[in-house]
């Protein structure tokens, strides 16, 4: 038997100390650097740390991520968080379990294979004492290298590894839940950095010096702060914050443009950029070219996409003796530290990053940056902790955007229908301006000091890793020939980072948008046409499994007038997660959904629950994207940034979904966060042409773009 | 200028000396501690912050206190316990109907104060009464069977 790679996390953090240890009430304490961001992580890595130590799962304390203490796990993203940390937490568990029955053995003066775990406690053969794990470990133990030899296979083992619930939803449905907006530190003061909406500006010195006197005589403010773009107010209450944020005109202040598309003119500016371009495959059959009897030809596009959390960017941060100590929901307390330390030019060793919760994070949102605004400004604070929060608008109007798209498609077949060439050509900024990664802090406000870091522009992690733009612009069907290129476009009017499924919620849609086109155009079948240019078993079965769910085979029940059904299927990054989805519909004044169907295989399923709610949220927001949302941005900067500006989905609007899950117990687990994006975004596009006859490329697919498509299209049906 | 205001707060009846253009929000989570409820917009388009005035769910991100005076306000502190729970709390969690759980305190508030009004609503009645309160995880679903099970 080969012996098992030792993941990278497990590399860097090799002791079982670093993973594992007791709490001072004799549970099991498990320290993972991945962050709960609302998905419900860390109840499922304490299902694998239960589970590997055969012990109630409520004896199993997962620790915050802190810089003090937790193993430096990057950033929680990608749908990895089981795949990494989930890893070495059941490395070090089994490895943990495994010590303390030989240090039971030990004791008892029996070899370990007469130690038996039951209902967990270790008793040894002939004696009747059970002792627990916090009985046996000591510190010698703690500092072991993890041996990977420790962990059994899992296969043969159940899947679901119990209905444990999160145990935090009480909590939260009871009010008791601290988010770190509700921290109240000794002594704490709350701050306000107010800022330009471009990156780049002039301000206006005479409005300037004349607004720092008006806000100082506020009642409540403490403390008024000017640095480059920035201005800073510390105030006693966050009432008086609020009072003072009424003598900003932003707009006499500030004087910037942003060099920004006009939404119609989206594809030519992105094309007209100065252009990285990147062959991420170039397949083509040895010594023939492929010459197809018919070519189909299409380009998507997607408009830039705000994060809308429900919740505001919050952080609280103080300086102590040189000593900087920072709480934050970012998704990478490490990354973050990384970049503060940059800043402020500091040794990270100086810094503290604890992770505490936030709202609902769906990629880089202002998390970070207002970390940082916390940190700049408390340095004024006379020791005093200062509590930050954005409003919404600045919340809308600062937080990085979703990158636009663009994605060219064409797709030759040979005489008997089946997939020759797949051209596919993705246009887009890159989606990653996290900080953690370059020379130079990727915090917005250090861009904007009076000696301000330059701006990072946005890049895309490689192919290898998932890709960023080009994520999923791979198709996952059996084609001989494939031409795959990235360009990323190097401007960047307003910042761009990762959202959720980063290009994949393009790319799905484009691909599958076009697989369904080609089969309806040639008389086949769309799902016998997928299955046909599939050879992976998983696939198909996803594909039949979302059949089964949705009764894809038989006559929809009261399909009406201007009723739709579409499929579309992908396996997140072509290493993921798969998924496929149905989408039903019915046209009325605009696209109203009717039903989701999700099916998917994500390998081993730690916690259903929790993956189910990943899967249809999932859906539920890439409906929202797909349908509804657009960011409205002018040379003014982002100007949709209120609930008004830019609706979301609501409950009118959330359609039943449907979710199964292909157990898969015996595969490794492969991530169930942002998998049902694409597919779902592909289906809604499926299914408006099953009921309009008309294909619709650029999202969003409102009322008025389907309205043109229709009346330019002569087959166009007159339902609409 | 601070002007003292009384209210019900959670059956207690309850007096504070705040600047009446606060909000209620703010006093009742920076005066009185009570955080249960959240700041989502500041106003009054998320839900985010929503508690019972007299008997209807309101936002109380953007109600002043000089609106509060003498009236019966019910926060998520006041809608249960773990001991004695709110059949709304109770179904929220057998259906693990969130995932972040910043928007629940006022979907919890809107939809309690529709089972006073409408014990066992419909589907289509759940959805209009939560029409104020948007969630961006996606639990949409969840929330109507927890809400549809509390009125059962």
């Amino acid at each position: 038997m080969n012996a098992p790679v030792i993941p990278e996390n497990l590399k860097a953090h090799p002791r079982l100390g670093q993973w594992l240890d007791v709490a001072p009430d004799g549970r099991i304490r498990a320290h993972s650097g991945k962050v709960d961001i609302g998905q419900g992580i860390l109840h499922a890595l304490r299902l694998i740390v239960a589970e590997e130590l055969e012990i109630d799962p409520a004896q199993v304390v997962m620790e915050r991520a802190t810089t003090a203490r937790s193993p430096d796990e990057a950033v929680t993203s990608g749908s990895l968080s089981i795949q990494q940390s989930g890893a070495a937490l059941r490395y070090a568990a089994a490895h943990l379990r495994e010590a303390c029955r030989s240090r039971c053995a030990e004791e008892c003066g029996v070899l370990p294979g007469a130690v038996h775990l039951e209902h967990g406690k270790f008793r040894a053969e002939g004696t009747r004492a059970r002792v627990g794990y916090g009985h046996l470990i000591d510190p010698a133990m703690l500092v072991t290298t993890i041996d990977l030899s420790h962990l059994q296979p899992r296969s043969g083992r159940p899947s679901a590894l119990g209905g444990a619930r999160r145990p935090e939803i009480a909590d939260k449905v009871f009010g008791d839940f601290e988010y770190l907006h509700d921290i109240a530190l000794p002594g704490m003061v709350h701050g306000q950095v107010l800022r330009p909406k471009t990156l780049q500006t002039e301000v206006d010195s005479a409005v300037l010096q004349e607004l720092l006197n008006e806000l100082s005589s506020v009642p409540g403010v403490i403390k008024v702060v000017h640095d480059g773009m920035l201005i800073g107010v510390l105030a006693e209450s966050e009432f008086a914050l609020s009072q003072a944020s009424k003598k900003v005109d932003a707009d006499e202040l500030w004087s910037g443009e942003a060099d920004v598309p006009s939404p119609s003119k989206l594809a030519t500016w992105l094309q007209s950029q100065p252009l990285d371009t990147t062959v991420i495959v170039d397949q083509q059959p040895p010594g023939h070219a492929s010459t197809p009897h018919r070519v189909f030809s299409a380009t998507f596009e997607r408009q830039y996409l705000q994060h809308a959390s429900i919740g505001l960017s919050c952080a609280i941060a103080q300086w102590m003796n040189g000593q900087l100590q920072v709480w934050t929901h970012s998704q990478g307390i490490y990354n973050l530290r990384r970049d503060l330390a940059l800043a402020f030019d500091l040794p990270a060793q100086a810094i503290t990053v604890c992770h505490a919760d936030g709202a609902g994070c769906y990629g880089h949102n202002g998390a970070d940056d207002v970390a940082f605004d916390a940190a700049w400004l408390a340095r004024h604070a006379g020791g005093s902790p200062v509590r930050l929060q954005w409003t919404r608008q600045q919340e809308m109007a600062n937080s990085p955007l979703g990158a636009a798209m663009t994605v060219l498609v064409e797709a030759g077949v040979d005489e008997d229908g089946n997939l020759l060439t797949w051209n596919q050509e993705v246009w887009s900024q890159g989606h990653g301006t996290r900080p953690g990664r370059g020379k130079t802090p990727a915090l917005l406000g250090a861009w904007q000091t009076a000696d301000p870091a330059p701006i990072t522009m946005a890049v895309n992690a490689a192919p290898a890793s998932g890709g960023g733009s080009d994520r999923n612009a791979t198709p996952p069907y059996v084609i001989p020939e494939v031409h795959v290129i990235n360009h990323r476009v190097l401007a960047m009017p307003l910042r761009v980072s990762a959202l959720r499924s980063l290009g994949a919620h393009v790319n799905v849609l484009a691909a599958e948008s076009m697989i369904d086109e080609i089969a309806t155009s040639l008389g086949r079948d769309p799902l016998d046409y997928r299955l046909a240019h599939l050879k992976d078993d998983r696939a198909k079965a996803v594909l039949q499994e979302v059949v089964r769910i949705s009764g894809w085979r038989d006559e929809p029940e009261d399909a009406g007038e201007g009723f739709g059904r579409g499929l579309a299927f992908a396996r997140y990054k072509n290493t993921g997660g798969y998924c496929a989805v149905v989408a039903e519909l019915v046209m009325e004044e605009e696209v109203r959904l009717r039903a989701l169907y999700v099916a998917a295989d994500l390998g081993l399923v730690v916690h259903p629950d929790g993956a189910r709610n990943q899967l249809e949220g999932g859906a539920v927001q890439a409906a929202s994207w797909t349908l509804r949302e657009a960011a409205e941005i002018g040379r003014d900067g982002i100007r949709s940034d209120d609930w008004e500006s830019y609706p979301i989905f609501n409950f009118s609007d959330v359609p039943p979904v449907e979710v199964a899950i292909i157990d898969r117990p015996d595969s490794p687990s492969l991530g169930a966060g942002e998998c049902s994006i694409g597919p779902t975004a592909a289906a809604i596009a499926n299914a408006i042409h099953d009921a309009l006859g008309v294909r619709i490329r650029a999202m969003p697919f409102t009322a008025d773009g389907l309205m043109k498509l229709v009346q330019s299209d002569e087959s166009g049906s007159d339902l609409f | 200028m601070a002007t003292e205001i009384a209210f019900t707060l959670n059956g207690r009846s309850t007096s504070v000396e705040v600047d009446p253009n606060q909000s209620l929000l703010d006093v009742l989570r920076n005066t009185l501690s009570l955080k249960a409820t959240r700041m989502g917009c500041g106003l009054g388009q998320c839900g985010a912050c929503m508690v019972i005035v007299d008997a209807h769910a309101v936002n109380s991100c953007d109600m002043p206190m000089w609106s509060v005076a003498g009236k019966d306000v019910i926060t998520l502190e006041g809608l249960g316990t773990r001991a004695s729970p709110h059949p709304l709390q109770t179904a929220f969690i057998r259906e693990q109907a969130l995932q972040c759980g910043y928007c629940t305190s006022g979907i919890l508030m809107a939809a309690a104060a529709l089972l006073r009004r409408n014990p066992q609503p419909s589907e289509s009645d759940i959805r209009q009464a939560l029409e104020g309160n948007l969630c961006r995880c996606g639990v949409h679903n969840r929330v109507i069977r927890a809400v549809q099970r509390a009125g059962e």
